[in-house]
């Protein structure tokens, strides 16, 4: 079995790479992932920019894709492509079979007990969407408290910013300490008895941070709020299960799981659900209508009007498949093992700034950092010529900036098919950078 | 041409790690923000205008990327002395420059330092950052002819 350490091999009907890494490395006790084969499954891996070797370290913004979900995207379309819900011929019967199916696979992957608690949405931003407008509009009252962490993507922001002002409630922001981790103490006093509210992120996009969120939906609930968990970072990367975290809602994005984009899930508690009023109107979410009035259809399709995004949620079913085969334990493994060697290696760097818990087992493979005197952009830009992808900017957490006084980071993050060597080139990339900006941060 | 040579060139660098008229104004006749919402750079740009229609003093306070920070310097330069009109004039020509495709109009003498810019155009993205503050003094002049004769008074514009 290959691991990291061994150089990349691609199959023999595969053109070799154009480089290789026959170099021995010292450290690492690798996972049990084989990421030799892995890389295989990607194809866009083998891409090569301006003649080097594509390293691609942008995925917190959205993950490669594996063969079998693109193909499955082909196969839908050239096999069973019908409108769900609605024909009575074979084609449609298979396509909503497969398409319910798919609902079956998200359930067991997230540990939901009923699979109408899931709902498809095209993404992280429009499950909360739905939430803030649904839930929201029901039960946020003048006065009501909507806790949330400084660290939150804007799509878990600006919604609730909105509801906040519609409803005169108030937001109410967590401390982070020092290393970007949740302040337990002050949030057992930030939330109370006018809480509504708890929506907190599962992994920060810019720090990593790992949140404790049961023990914060448990301060909620004893408050008698709702909990909803943005897990567009942390679904990806940590076993998830939304009966131990003990939540009300879960969002996440196939996209940065290996699936396609436009397809996201919304995840409710049943009983919230029902009671919530629809959040769009049309086809597919009734079942009856007359000129008048109409009656609206049960979970999940209540919530989901319109011809939905069939042949990207059935191949979004074989990207979960393909986590659930590698095992999400060996996934966060595989991570843990590839942050700490970037946080090790990048502290070589003198003057470098390092954002989030030093610590690789309280932080996802989200690393952020800034090097002195270059701006983020142009570490990008140089990065980009050597060929490796990472991303920089603000990462849609402004206030976040704000907190850390800078207008941006550079940010790098891991996935499966990541290897130590990629780790060494993005260093090899940042030395060179350095260079070209006129030698201010490695002296 | 490597990246080196088109964008990281030493005339870029050094108004990146020196940039000229750096800094605000007390009694600026006019202030303006420009922000880039790709990555969130801002700037503050001050202007003092005389009652002539003469550019006295323009500084900017930001911190950008090396381009956004040059081509500000640079603009600054190109801009300081000259009439609103002229500035404008300026404004227009770099502008062309950046986003004209095809045949490339030369820049006037005044301007020779911003021809290093030239090579951000391969870099469509980045084009945002070096237009930034000309965008933003743009709209700093029109606040200004828009109420002439105002000495001490900062706008708060946007
Ligand atoms: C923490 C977090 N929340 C929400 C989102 C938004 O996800 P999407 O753009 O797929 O709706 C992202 C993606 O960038 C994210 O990282």
């Amino acid at each position: 079995m290959q691991t990291l350490n061994q150089p990349l091999k691609t199959a023999e009907t595969e053109p070799d790479l154009p480089h290789s890494y026959s170099e021995e490395r010292e450290t690492a006790t690798m996972s049990s992932l084989d990421i030799d084969k892995i890389r295989r499954d990607f194809p866009i891996l083998r891409r090569e920019i301006d003649g080097k070797r594509l390293v691609y370290l942008d995925n917190a913004a959205t993950s490669q894709k594996p063969l079998s979900m693109i193909n499955c995207l082909n196969e839908y379309y050239q096999r069973y492509n019908a409108n769900v819900h609605r024909g009575i011929h074979t084609l449609s019967e298979e396509a909503t079979a497969l398409y319910e199916g798919t609902r079956e696979t998200v359930r067991r992957f997230i540990d939901a007990r009923e699979s109408c608690e899931i709902i498809f949405t095209r993404g992280t931003t429009e499950a909360i969407n739905l939430v803030a407008y649904s839930w929201g509009r029901q039960n946020v009252l003048p006065g009501d408290e909507i806790v949330l962490s400084p660290m939150e993507h804007h799509s878990n922001l600006v919604p609730w910013q909105v509801l906040a002002q519609e409803r005169e409630a108030k937001l109410v922001f967590l401390d982070l300490t020092e290393d970007g981790e949740i302040n337990m103490e002050t949030a057992a006093k930030l939330i109370g008895p006018r809480t509504k509210l708890l929506t907190i992120t599962q992994m920060s996009n810019v720090l990593g941070t790992i949140t404790p969120v049961q023990e914060l939906a448990r301060l909620a609930h004893k408050q008698g709020a709702v909990v909803l968990v943005d897990g567009a970072q942390g679904v990806p990367h940590l076993e998830t299960s939304v009966q131990s975290m003990e939540v009300d809602f879960l969002a996440f994005s196939m996209h940065k799981m290996l699936g396609p984009t436009g397809v996201g899930v919304l995840w409710g508690k049943k009983e919230i659900l029902n009671a919530m009023p629809p959040f769009m109107y049309g086809g597919d979410m009734i079942s009856s209508v007359a000129r008048e009035r109409s009656r609206y259809n049960e979970l999940p399709w209540k919530f989901e009007a319109g011809t939905p995004n069939i042949a990207d949620v059935i191949a979004s079913g074989k990207a979960i498949d393909y986590l659930t085969t590698l095992g999400m334990e060996t996934v966060r493994e595989h991570e843990m093992e590839i942050t700490r060697y970037a946080l090790s290696r990048l502290k070589e760097l003198k003057g470098i700034t390092i954002y989030g818990p030093k610590d690789a087992t309280k932080r996802g493979g989200v690393v952020s950092f800034n090097m002195p005197d270059i701006h983020p952009h142009d570490l990008g830009q140089i990065l980009s010529d050597a060929g490796i992808a990472i991303r920089a900017g603000h990462h849609c957490c402004q206030p976040l900036m704000k907190d850390l006084k800078v207008m941006g980071t550079a940010r790098a993050s891991f996935y499966i098919y990541n290897t130590f060597e990629e780790v060494d080139m993005l260093m090899a990339a940042l030395r060179e950078a350095d260079k070209v900006m006129g030698n201010v941060a490695c002296r | 041409m490597s990246l080196v040579d088109d964008l990281y060139r030493e005339t870029i660098l050094d108004h990146y790690h020196n940039p000229r008229n750096h800094g605000c104004i007390e009694n600026a006749t006019t202030s303006v923000e420009g922000v880039n919402p790709l990555c969130g750079d801002e700037l503050t740009l001050y202007l003092k205008v005389n009652e002539a229609g003469l550019i006295e003093d323009i500084k900017m306070n930001a911190h950008g990327c090396s381009i956004n920070t040059a081509s500000g310097s640079m603009m600054s330069e190109a801009i300081l002395g000259q009439t609103v009109e002229r500035a404008k004039e300026i404004i227009e020509s770099f502008k062309n420059m950046m986003l004209t495709k095809g045949e490339e109009l030369p820049l006037d003498e005044e301007m020779e330092d911003l021809e290093a810019l030239r090579g951000v155009k391969k870099y469509p993205v980045r084009i945002k950052c070096a237009l930034l503050p000309w965008n933003t003094l743009l709209e700093g002049l029109e606040t200004a002819e828009a109420k002439p004769g105002l000495s001490s008074t900062l706008s708060d514009s946007k």
